[in-house]
């Protein structure tokens, strides 16, 4: 029976699960909002640089066109084109929205919106809220939804977590079955659909610029429920992070933006600190190499030129994999105004002032372009189930530009919001009793938990993860060879067999993180896979995935999106492709190297 | 320096109702450890100092980068982040304990949804017509923007009020971060027409009145929100409301 009120649960409350709470409170829906953490702690916080949007309000001439022209181009012309220039032509719209929502976004001196330039443009696009933009967007997001929360139109499940879908006979989408985080009680909830906005897969890296929670645990669930994983190989590497103990902290592109020069001594075994090398023994190698884009190369470009300089060359600073990001030519209340928050960040975790000392950046996994495969409506092969945000595969093609992300996330969720009351409004009446797929998924769930609970083996689950990490960094990152990509993968299998073995010392039934996180851990190893053979499958260098044995675009064979769908019988992943929407710009050759 | 470690001690709880009790860990120390790193650590190892083997750490954390607020605790006796809390720059052996006015959950998570709901009964938010398009935002001077975006750096992590005398359960105190949200919101060319709705909020038992101008809020927050700043301009609207308010009935 159609529902009057459509009832919509959304998973993840960063800013793609907010952008869709809002448009399905908005339209009358019911919103039902689940989250690991509180959503105002969303990894969305961590976007440093800005959104994109061709406003023009620097009177270069910029249009929404161009800023497609730049999207597409910029993936390599992997991303269908139609949802991507949709995406440029909503742009203005949605920072005007943003702007009215109160997001203290910097401004010109007439009290104007301000814009920056990002990398792979010639034009300055990308609006900012200093240097923290993703938090500021995240937080006028929180605060509508928390305005709905507060007229019974959202609840929100904080510290829950998604663990599959409920599926009906006919394989439609009928709810969820999810956990609370701290009583661990299991649960399932029904809806007219269900938007998933879960985010990356950093953590399948090991250490990443991602959050703690960004695992990839809820796509790799769906993918072994059978929903279409799309361009899972499509990881982007962002040039410059700050490498820590814990975590590979971002330095935002923004610092390029305003005017950031990354170089190495022209000299391998140069003893001096950065400062005072001279001007002449500097290799300021991007903009050498790239005289039109300089510093502001595309990130896949950036970050191979990266790994050239040290790993080929033997540039990296004092032997070590970092070269500097300098801002130390520009004055200080420039700085302060415009980088504030990161070049706190920088001080505050490495100890040396970014005013006065070059900083020491490497590249690291930042961004995952692929995802759960969907439609132009944003629905995934599996009907009721949608995904939006950097869990969905759409968009970005082979590499994503900076500040192109947090736009896309908005975006998704403005589509898929509306599409899923429609969608719920027009639901047919429910052929069946559905009580027992609800009954049986809690039942399957039940029965894996106490699997992992009572299991009695010898794998510490955080030392299989760190394994994970480092065989992932080392052979499916920046340059990948077919030998270690299939040897990566035997190696999963491997890892897949002593999860087996997993012991949790920790059996307590409650907030038992190291049971949360090492079932995610399962699902991680099973993405893994899909990451690793669809890297091992295309035999071509486009965007982000670069074969030094295959370096050359191949159009002919590869101008396809990788779908990967689980094979139960085999568990492993099988591939199909699938033709890429170019009906707009005819793909040509991806050079920055002109002048 | 070989062999050098890093000494701390983790005061733990296994639920809500169940007793604290105290760990000790001894680590090898490399450069640049911070408290979550000692956390994965143990994770890896699950051992005490003594040899006894025992259970990983439980906290919340999320971003790691000083911008989500998850990772709040109390280090050495001061509210700050583990993220970004050096072991290089703190005295050993570290002390590590959940915040202590907080209902704790297990070992260094607590519950500090009081905050999301006070920031509900402030409505700190822009009451927009709808999402639809309505043209540009407001003009706003950038000297406004750069006040604006200091208060909205506020990600909720609580510090100011673990650190704050006044707020515990006699007062009811509402705490110093909500107040800076209600000026950041006051201060909005749209927002503003909630003003008298948020002052109003802020009066009575539990209001801004219970402020008692200790200024811990301000040493402890990590994002140098001017917090007593904040409470001072917000009072004085107190104030002003009050005494039009008694003139009006």
């Amino acid at each position: 029976m159609a529902t009057t009120t459509p009832k919509i649960i959304i998973i993840g409350g960063g800013l793609a699960g907010l952008s869709a709470a809002i448009k399905v409170a908005e339209l009358g829906g019911h919103v039902d909002l689940f989250s690991l953490v509180p959503v105002k702690r969303s990894h969305s916080v961590c976007a440093q640089g800005g959104i994109n949007s061709a406003k023009n309000l620097k009177g270069e001439g910029d249009s929404t066109w161009l800023h497609f022209d730049d999207t597409v181009y910029g993936g390599d012309f992997l991303a269908n084109q139609t949802p991507a220039k949709q995406m440029c032509e909503m742009g203005p719209g949605i920072i005007d929205l943003l702007d009215r929502m109160g997001v203290p976004f910097s401004r010109t001196p007439e009290g104007l919106l301000d814009f920056r330039r990002f990398g792979g443009t010639l034009f300055n696009r990308t609006a900012f809220a200093g240097a923290t933009t993703g938090q500021q967007l995240l937080y006028a997001l929180d605060e509508q939804v928390r305005r709905f929360e507060s007229e019974g139109k959202v609840r929100k499940y904080e510290y829950w977590e998604f663990l599959s879908a409920v599926l009906d006979s006919q394989g439609v989408c009928r709810g969820i079955c999810a956990m609370d985080l701290r009583s661990m009680e299991l649960a399932t909830f029904a809806a007219d659909a269900v938007i998933m906005a879960t985010g990356g897969v950093g953590a399948i890296f090991g250490k990443s610029t991602n959050s703690v929670v960004c695992t990839g645990s809820a796509a790799g669930a769906l993918y072994q429920q059978g929903a279409a994983y799309g361009n899972g190989e499509m990881i982007q590497v962002h040039p410059t992070c700050i490498p820590g103990e814990d975590k590979l902290r971002l330095m935002s592109e923004s610092a390029r933006g305003e005017g950031g020069r990354v170089w190495v001594p022209r000299n391998p075994s140069e003893s001096r600190p950065g400062r005072q090398v001279p001007e002449a023994d500097r290799f300021y190698f991007l903009e050498e190499w790239y005289p039109k884009y300089g510093n502001l190369v595309p990130r896949d470009i950036a970050t191979r030129a990266i790994h050239k300089v040290v790993h080929e060359l033997g540039l990296g600073i004092q032997g070590q994999p970092m070269v500097y990001l300098d801002l130390t030519h520009i004055d200080r209340a420039t700085l302060d105004r415009k980088l504030g928050g990161i070049l706190d960040i920088y001080e505050k975790f490495v100890g040396d002032d970014p005013h006065d000392v070059p900083m020491k950046i490497f590249p690291g996994v930042h961004y995952s372009m692929g995802g759960l495969w969907v439609d132009a409506d944003q629905m995934t092969n599996i009907r009721g189930l949608y995904a939006i945000g950097e869990c969905d595969y759409s968009i970005h093609g082979a590499n994503r530009l900076g500040a192109n992300s947090l736009l896309s996330c908005i975006y998704a969720g403005f589509i898929a919001g509306p599409n899923s009351v429609n969608y719920a409004k027009s639901l047919p009446a429910v052929p069946e009793n559905l009580a027992a797929s609800f009954e049986d998924e809690k039942k399957r769930q039940a029965g894996l938990s106490n699997l992992l609970l009572n299991n009695q083996g010898t794998e510490n689950p955080f030392k299989l993860w760190r394994e994970l990490g480092e065989i992932m960094s080392r052979n499916v990152t920046v340059s990948r060879y077919n030998d270690k990509l299939q040897e990566t993968d035997v190696q999963l299998v491997e890892f897949l067999e002593r999860y087996r073995k997993v012991n949790l010392n920790d059996k307590s039934m409650w907030s038992n993180q190291s049971f949360l996180f090492t079932r995610q851990l399962y699902n991680m190893l099973q993405l893994a896979r899909v990451i690793t053979q669809g890297a091992f499958l295309r035999n071509e260098s486009r965007g982000s995935h670069y074969k030094p044995d295959f370096p050359e675009r191949d159009d002919t064979n590869f101008l396809k999106t990788t779908k990967a769908f689980y094979a139960p019988d085999a568990d492993a992943p099988r591939f199909e492709w699938e033709a890429v929407d170019i009906s707009l710009i005819k793909p040509r050759p991806r050079r920055y190297d002109s002048k | 320096m070989a062999n050098k470690s890093v000494l701390f001690k983790i005061k733990r709880q296994a639920s809500p109702t169940s007793e604290a009790y105290w760990e000790e860990f001894e680590l090898a120390w490399r450069p640049g450890l911070n408290v979550i790193s000692l956390f994965m650590d143990v994770a890896l190892n699950p051992v005490t100092r003594d040899g006894k083997p025992t259970v990983p750490i439980n906290y919340d954390s999320n971003c790691l980068e000083e911008v989500c607020g998850s990772c709040a605790m109390l280090i050495n006796g001061r509210a700050r982040m583990a993220c970004s809390a050096l072991v290089d720059n703190l005295e050993q052996p570290l002390t590590i304990e959940p915040f202590s006015k907080f209902p704790v959950i297990r070992d260094l998570q607590v519950d500090r949804s009081v905050l999301f709901e006070n920031l509900k009964a402030v409505k700190a938010w822009v009451p927009i017509d709808g999402t639809y398009a309505l043209g540009d935002g407001p003009r706003i001077a950038p000297v406004v923007q750069e006040q604006a975006y200091q208060l909205s750096q506020c990600m909720s992590c609580c510090c100011c009020m673990e650190a704050c005398p006044q707020f515990n359960e006699s007062t009811g105190f509402v705490g110093a971060a909500t107040i800076a949200q209600v000026r950041l919101f006051n201060m909005h060319p749209t927002g503003k027409v909630l003003k008298e709705d948020r002052l109003q909020a802020l009066m009575g038992d539990g209001g801004i009145q219970e402020c008692g101008y200790a200024q811990n809020c301000v040493e402890v927050c990590p994002k140098d929100i001017p917090l007593t700043k904040s409470i001072s301009r917000v009072g004085g609207d107190v104030m002003k409301k009050a005494i039009l308010d008694f003139f009006r009935t």
